[in-house]
């Protein structure tokens, strides 16, 4: 039904999506997840309060979020160029994708760590431990169940960004979808590609929420 | 451990100003006593035991043991909550080895203790279970070992036996009466239930209606050895009717206040 250089570059495409949603979530969990730590240990009720520090997060969390991912991908292209040489392509989108997902993830996490039952955090105080022990040995173990789904949405989000990012040459999925649907009227190959990322989509979710069930032990 | 509060005071800042939960409590424990403190519910009982404990601060007073004053918590105060709070994702066992191994005892050790306490519990067999396989009771048990395997000084526990049925309730009475004879432990119960202050008290704290304060204070005068039969004996009735009389007159004067 299509020639073999359409299915090879569905192909590629698929990879750069896959490639690019992965690298944006892990690199994003390596900022979001100490940020939000952060804001749950500063919080009002947290392990440690701390107005000023939880402020500051606070508000460049918003800031962040409140900026259209497409506005914030034109604003980031001389940052971008800078990290990685280029503006264009998919290892180029995963900057502006790793900056906008970082704040998100760490309300994400944040909201999973305030989840954590507090009855539970005063028994290991009462026990002697620490708070850099209660985030290790409580929080973050209490909470990976929450977390996990947490990062399973975010990925959701993060490949639909990706695809947004086709439309500035981003590479993937939904870079296809634009040249192919939008700028030459090929609506087969539009739909190919929307089924594929709806079916990652679909991929993903389904292997979060089984880690997320099988680490539940409640 | 000898445990003394000063001049205990609580306030909250709340939407609709402020109010006194507590309001200059005093009151002493004596090394290896078991104290009971009850009071109506609402009384400020469980803001007390958090102060002592450190999870709390005062707004003014002093809470001193062995002549220190409190800070924070600390492994030396063990405290058992009425919620359990046991460790969902551990098993029994890691969740009594969890204070020693923060602690940093050696692995080894900590195997050897947490199976001493598992066994003073009445839980062997059952070192591998989840808490959510337990019932409430043997929740408990597990609660109260993972306290005693850090081996504190005293223990707090607030309501510890609220959640449980009747007869759950007597059997861990006399387990926690056997336990306080056996380690010696200094023990601080909060109670609202007038037979479990009488049952194991050697000395009762009575508290008021809120603002919570020391309304009387009495000695039991019942065996060393507490069990169910203590219910029918004649000094425990005459110290159950005075503590009722006195929590009736308070409820009495709660109700003209509103």
């Amino acid at each position: 039904m299509f020639s073999s250089e359409i299915i090879t570059m569905l192909l590629e495409g698929i990879r750069d999506t896959v490639y690019m949603t992965v690298a944006s979530t892990f690199f994003g969990y390596v900022i979001g997840l100490p940020m939000g730590i952060c804001l749950t240990v500063t919080g009002k009720d947290g392990l440690k309060p701390n107005a000023a520090v939880y402020r500051v997060l606070d508000v460049i969390s918003n800031i962040v979020r409140s900026i259209p991912f497409l506005i914030l991908l034109i604003l980031l292209i001389p940052f971008t160029r800078f990290v990685v040489g280029k503006s264009y392509g998919s290892t180029a989108t995963i900057v502006p994708l790793i900056i906008c997902a970082a704040p998100y993830i760490a309300r994400l996490v944040e909201s999973s760590l305030n989840e954590v039952d507090k009855g539970v955090v005063e028994a290991a105080k009462s026990m002697g431990a620490n708070n850099f022990q209660i985030v290790m040995h409580v929080l973050l173990v209490e909470g990976r169940t929450s977390i996990i789904t947490g990062a399973t949405i975010a990925m959701g989000t993060i490949l639909g960004y990706s695809a947004m990012a086709g439309t500035v040459g981003g590479g993937g999925l939904g870079d296809i979808a634009v040249r192919y649907g939008y700028y030459r009227w090929q609506t087969d190959i539009m739909i190919i590609t929307v089924i594929l990322i709806i079916l990652l989509f679909q991929l993903f979710q389904n292997v979060g929420m089984k880690i997320a069930s099988k680490l539940d032990k409640r | 451990m000898k445990l003394e509060v000063k001049d205990l005071t609580k306030i909250y800042k709340g939407t609709n100003g402020e109010v006194t939960a507590i309001d200059s409590v005093n009151l002493s424990v004596e090394e290896s006593e078991f104290v009971m403190i009850v009071g109506p519910s609402g009384c400020g009982k469980t803001t007390l035991i958090n102060m002592i404990g450190g999870l709390d601060k005062a707004t003014s007073g002093k809470v001193i043991l062995d002549g220190k004053e409190v800070e924070g918590p600390g492994p030396d105060r063990g405290m058992v909550f009425q919620g359990y709070s046991l460790f969902p994702w551990l098993t029994v066992k890691k969740n009594v080895e969890f204070g020693l191994k923060m602690r940093k005892v050696p692995k080894e050790e900590r195997s050897k203790k947490a199976d001493e306490y598992i066994k003073l519990v009445g839980l062997e067999g059952f070192e591998n279970a989840l808490p959510k396989q337990l019932s409430g009771g043997m929740k408990q048990r597990v609660a109260i070992a993972r306290t005693l395997a850090n081996e504190p000084q005293m223990l707090l526990m607030d309501e510890p036996f609220g959640a449980l049925d009747a007869q759950t309730r007597v059997v861990m009475q006399e387990l926690l009466s056997k336990i306080s004879r056996e380690t010696k432990t200094t023990i601080l119960f909060i109670t609202h239930d007038i037979d479990e202050a009488v049952l194991l008290g050697d000395r009762i704290y009575v508290m008021s209606r809120r603002p919570g304060t020391i309304r009387d204070v009495l000695s039991v005068d019942l065996p060393k050895e507490r069990s169910h039969e203590c219910f029918v004996l004649p000094q425990f009735v005459e110290t159950k009717k005075k503590i009722m009389d006195m929590l009736w007159q308070e409820s009495q004067d709660a109700a003209l206040d509103r």
